[in-house]
């Protein structure tokens, strides 16, 4: 199946390509991103904004254009993060889930091989995120967390740029059909 | 019922996995307890691999340190290339070794001198989240570390224990909001308590707006809140604005500011003294006079300065001069010289009588009393202004040592 370089709306759900990942892959990558996530701002502080965990489940939502995988692997990951930070279990854990599940939705309607599509994206999906985690913060756990607009638009359009690159690199542990 | 299932298949799981966690949740709240087992899972899991990382990149910094860095200039001179990179990698390993054997030593004296039970640990992770103030530490319940302990560096607090897995420990840092500990400053012994904000600055709160909290000061652990013990330093004060009803204070925090790697964790806390603050009126320095000038003491009468006391004594010492006695001497009964008679005063020629010589002050003396400090300049190594002397390996850094009481200034000899 060939794709239009121009088109990033499919016309149908048949047009798109569901990928297909090794089940090695589908752990040690998850795996990874929380390893990132917790050790690399250690040394690298500056590092602190990138959220590897979300980008990772977006991007396989996205390419396995399956909601109930991309659910369960966003609900793992979540409460895995949620497990390594203070917050209680289940904040990260519902918030990713969410992403999860309509980023396979999304995966369904978008040429998710197009790079300003990713881009976008990865973008949404990190305000998504952000704005979620910040509603159950607040509204089920009556934490005074804030919430900074400006911050939050700046961050994700960097971790948008950082998907990009890391679908790029991800690509390439694909099956091949 | 199976095709309205099989219909609504993916937003049913949705639905059921977002309800799971819900309760999850809720449980945590209500019960305001932990589900210990899914976070000992992920630590277990996680930690170990870490740990390799960790070692992976210390192998890779060493390598990149003492070769791959050095391999441009290979291409100069074999010869010149060979001992200059075999001296660099005999450096940075010294160098290497020098640096932990130090950070190690900081720790083991103060472990030494401190009468608390600590257990040195390293940091190994932080936590997850992009505004995480959690570090994950290599020592766990197995080697005694329990929720609620305390954690320090030798420069100050760092944060407290606030989940201990069989492996390693979850430690909050006193930056993250949730933090709080009781504090009390040094010179006025201002209580307070001391909150994260998320930023590298903490704020001492419940301060009254009528104490007196001065920027320069240091706060030190209360031990108020049975965390902590009393006379740990916890960070200098930066800024301090008065308002209703108490002061707003910025206090930087000693533990972090030289980076985390190594920490102690308090098995067993013993409270200790609050080092003094250094008192201000210290010996001062009095300049000889400018030459070309007369040396004459604008006041003649050396005696007359100093306190009350110290005039009526040199008054009596003048007046037992003046009738042969001495104080001291003498039987009990003896007849005591008269102090009701009048001296001539000194300086002041009146007629008939002559100054004593050796009241009169000698040319070249300054107009320092005698009993009075004499004009040295304060020693080079004397105690600093500045609050808790080091241990004595960083004087850079000078960090703060709770448990040895600042040395106050020497007394002015008498």
């Amino acid at each position: 199946m060939t794709y239009s370089g121009e088109r990033i709306l499919l016309n149908s759900q048949r047009e798109g390509q569901v990928s297909r990942f090794p089940a090695w892959v589908m752990i040690v990558v998850p795996l990874c991103a929380i390893l990132f996530q917790v050790y690399v701002p250690l040394f690298f502080q500056f590092l602190g904004f990138v959220e590897m965990p979300l980008l990772v489940v977006v991007y396989f939502a996205l390419m396995r254009r399956n909601q109930i995988s991309g659910l369960v692997l966003g609900a793992f990951v979540g409460l895995v993060q949620d497990a390594l930070s203070k917050n209680p279990l289940g904040l990260f854990g519902i918030v990713k889930t969410l992403v999860g599940y309509f980023a396979a939705s999304v995966g369904v309607r978008f040429d998710v091989e197009h790079g300003f599509v990713r881009l976008v994206l990865s973008f949404f999906f990190y305000l998504f995120h952000q704005f979620f985690y910040w509603v159950i913060s607040r509204a089920l756990l009556g934490q005074q967390a804030t919430l900074d607009w400006r911050k939050m638009l700046i961050l994700g359009l960097l971790n948008a740029i950082v998907g990009v690159s890391l679908f790029h690199f991800l690509d390439r542990v694909r099956e091949t059909s | 019922m199976e095709s309205f299932l099989n219909r609504y298949r993916n937003i049913t799981v949705l639905l059921l996995v977002i309800f799971a966690q819900l309760v999850l949740l809720a449980v945590q709240v209500k019960s305001d307890q932990d589900i210990p087992l899914i976070r000992v899972w992920a630590v277990t899991a996680v930690m170990p691999v870490a740990r390799v990382v960790e070692a992976v990149r210390g192998g890779i910094t060493g390598l990149m340190d003492s070769y791959i860095l050095l391999h441009d200039t290979h291409e100069e001179n074999r010869r010149l290339k060979e001992e200059v990179g075999r001296l660099k990698l005999d450096n940075n390993a010294l160098k290497n070794q020098l640096n932990l054997a130090d950070r190690a030593k900081a720790l083991q004296i103060f472990q030494s001198r401190t009468e608390s039970k600590t257990l040195a640990a390293s940091v190994i992770a932080s936590g997850a989240g992009s505004n995480s103030k959690v570090v994950f530490v290599d020592r766990g319940s197995v080697a005694g570390v329990e929720r609620g302990m305390a954690v320090v560096t030798p420069e100050g607090i760092v944060g407290k224990v606030i989940a201990a897995y069989p492996t390693a420990s979850e430690v909050l840092l006193i930056t993250d909001p949730d933090f709080a500990a009781g504090v009390v400053s040094q010179k006025n012994q201002v209580h307070g308590t001391l909150k994260g904000q998320g930023t590298p600055t903490c704020k001492v709160d419940y301060v009254p707006f009528e104490e007196k909290v001065e920027v320069g000061e240091w706060f030190y652990t209360s031990g108020d809140d049975r965390v902590f013990p009393r006379g740990f330093p916890v960070g200098i004060v930066k800024v301090v604005r008065d308002a209703q009803p108490f002061k707003e204070i910025l206090v930087e925090p000693s533990g972090l500011q030289h980076g985390l790697e190594d920490v102690l964790i308090v098995l067993a806390a013993v409270h200790q003294a609050i080092p003094e603050a250094p008192v201000s009126t210290g010996p001062v320095y009095i300049a000889p006079p400018p030459p070309g000038e007369t040396a004459q003491p604008a006041n003649p009468q050396p005696n007359v300065t100093g306190t009350e006391a110290d005039k009526l004594r040199t008054m009596y010492k003048e007046l037992g001069d003046a009738q042969n006695h001495k104080f001291g001497e003498g039987l009990p009964g003896t007849k005591p010289p008269d102090f009701n008679i009048k001296l001539p005063a000194a300086g002041a020629a009146q007629p008939g009588t002559a100054p004593k010589p050796e009241s009169a002050p000698k040319p070249g003396t300054p107009a320092v009393p005698q009993t009075a400090v004499p004009a040295k300049p304060p020693a080079r190594n004397a105690a600093p202004a500045s609050p808790p002397s080091g241990t004595g390996l960083n004087p850079a850094g000078s960090p703060p040592q709770p448990h040895k009481p600042a040395q106050p200034p020497s007394a002015a000899p008498l």
